[in-house]
């Protein structure tokens, strides 16, 4: 199943996810698309001010184009998501996108979605850690027999 | 090369980095980028003292803290944050005031859009670089020698003729070629001073045709409005050490500019219709048959609340304005209310994008106008505004002003 993460550049995350052998969804995968592609030359992301056009689709004309810009890349991920992982109060160096309003919107449009999803507070002991990768492989593995 | 240090958060999300890049390297200047670790976030954050959500603003907050504990190089600053992010506004806001009571770097500031383009941002990249290379002729207070200023705007050519601290001649013209108006501005501001252009010690030329003018002059110094009209201002106003808003409403457009110590950090120009303008007043004096120069005085003894007059287009405004008339309004309630309508739209379209610091310096020609002046203070809240003398001529006594730094030919 398409897995989709928040932060949606968590590395530990994304690992976690494609052990049990599903798709993370993870931002990087786009940023390296986009990254990659020699048409255009926007440095650092390659992108440009199509992409905040682009994040209308998830946020209105007055919402900050830093906001739309973000929503451009992590939006079409939302989209796709199968089943989702959300975890909350996450320092930086876990995965980040940067902009509280984004990571607000985000978590709002994966909520609305009604797929599966796992919300989880970042641990804050090693007891809680054990604890967060069973129940994310709990929950992964729970996606794998209801998905037959 | 002038390195400007960029502190900012979503630029690279809406797609104008290069765009910030492309205006600095238009005027010699290179972006750099403060480092800033992990842990160094936190600390700086937590010394810094203000809780934000967003870790990029975080971010922000640690570029701007290390350049005021010298770890990050750099000669000025420029900081943006997205356009409409009540966070990065009050940030913005903050880590500016932080870094100009703690370094002496210029720092100019920007709200962007996913539409800001290079050109947009020439005229800070220009006012930074020019800043940094001409540091010492910009802390000039005194105009020394004889020195003559040209300020070229896009209405009207401003030329103000200086001798050691005081304005001995002046010219006001609409500007229709370039160089003759410069010309005939100069005529009139040479005209009984006994003294001609070989005279002079030296020219500074600003504005939208400096250019071409400071070409075909030969000026000493050539220089973006920017900083030009933010000298002049304070000079003007003898506010020349701490924070002030300097305010043009133009014939055609209108111009706010915020300054610390008399160097400008930020500004915003534009006007969505001319109804926000001095045009609209210009149309209302000859409406009531007033010349121009009357319309101010006319306006302080009518009341803006007994005539309707709140249109953002000229023409519906004009409407607004001979409805009143008709019902019987008088004319001074009209020329209240037109002044009123300026400032409420000027308010509404342009102070709010910018943080408006006491006390207001009002320039320009609309500045003589003194129902306008009042009506700004109030919407303000009653806010200290002054009209300095002269203050139709910032532009051209900021250009003689600086260049007397150079010293005599």
């Amino acid at each position: 199943m398409k897995i989709a993460i928040f932060p949606p550049n968590s590395l530990i995350l994304a690992d976690l996810i494609e052990r049990k052998g599903h798709e993370a969804l993870a931002l990087q995968k786009e940023i390296r698309k986009k990254v990659i592609d020699p048409e255009i030359d926007s440095p650092p992301f390659n992108i440009t001010e199509e992409e905040p056009i682009k994040g209308l689709k998830y946020a209105a004309i007055e919402v900050p184009s830093g906001v739309r810009g973000r929503m451009a890349i992590f939006g079409p991920l939302i989209d796709e998501a199968d089943a989702a992982i959300i975890m909350e109060e996450a320092p930086y160096g876990f995965g980040c996108v940067g902009c509280a309003r984004t990571n607000e919107l985000s978590m709002y449009y994966l909520r609305k979605k009604k797929i599966p999803i796992l919300e989880l507070q970042y641990p804050t002991s090693r007891e809680e850690a054990i604890e967060m990768v069973n129940t994310i492989n709990t929950f992964l593995d729970g996606l794998e027999e209801k998905n037959g | 090369m002038v390195k400007i240090a960029q502190i900012s958060c979503g630029t690279e999300y809406s797609g104008i980095q290069k765009e910030i890049e492309k205006a600095a390297a238009t005027f010699g200047a290179e972006i750099v980028i403060p480092e800033a670790d992990l842990d160094y976030i936190d600390e700086a954050y937590h010394k810094f003292g203000f809780n934000v959500a967003s870790s990029s603003i975080r971010l922000m907050i640690a570029r701007a803290m290390s350049i005021v504990e010298g770890k990050a190089d750099a000669d000025a600053v420029f900081i943006g944050t997205c356009f409409r992010c009540a966070e990065g506004a009050l940030v913005r806001n903050e880590v500016r005031r932080f870094i100009q009571q703690n370094t002496n770097l210029p720092v100019v500031t920007y709200s962007f859009t996913e539409r800001t383009k290079a050109d947009e941002l020439f005229i800070r990249m220009e006012a930074l670089s020019t800043i940094v290379d001409r540091k010492s002729l910009l802390a000039r207070e005194k105009q020394e020698g004889l020195t003559i200023g040209i300020d070229s705007g896009s209405t009207t050519t401003k030329v103000v003729l200086m001798e050691n601290n005081r304005i001995i001649g002046t010219g006001w013209l609409p500007t229709t070629d370039v160089i003759k108006s410069a010309e005939d501005g100069l005529k009139s501001a040479f005209e009984g001073t006994g003294y001609k252009l070989d005279d002079i010690d030296g020219m500074g030329v600003t504005g939208y045709g400096r250019l071409t003018i400071g070409k075909h002059y030969n000026a000493d110094l050539i220089q973006e409005e920017l900083s030009v009209n933010s000298k002049g201002a304070v000079y003007l106003a003898d506010r020349q050490k701490g924070e002030a808003t300097v305010l043009d409403i133009g014939g055609m457009d209108n111009k706010v500019i915020t300054v610390n110590d008399g160097i400008p950090d930020n500004f915003t120009m534009g006007g969505i219709c001319a109804g926000a303008s001095g045009r609209f007043l210009e149309i209302t004096a000859r409406r009531l048959g007033v010349d121009i120069s009357e319309l101010g005085g006319l306006a302080l003894k009518g009341n803006y609340k007994n005539a309707l007059l709140n249109s953002y287009c000229i023409v519906f405004g004009i409407q607004d304005l001979v409805t009143s008339l008709a019902a019987g309004g008088t004319k001074e309630d009209v020329a209240s209310a037109a002044c009123y309508s300026v400032a409420e739209q000027v308010y509404e379209q342009q102070l709010q994008e910018i943080d408006v610091r006491e006390p207001i310096i009002q320039v320009g020609g609309t500045s003589l106008i003194e129902g306008l002046v009042e009506a700004v203070s109030s919407i303000l809240g009653g806010i200290e505004v002054i009209v300095p003398d002269n203050s139709q001529h910032i532009g051209a006594v900021g250009g003689a002003l600086l260049v007397s730094g150079l010293g005599k030919k």
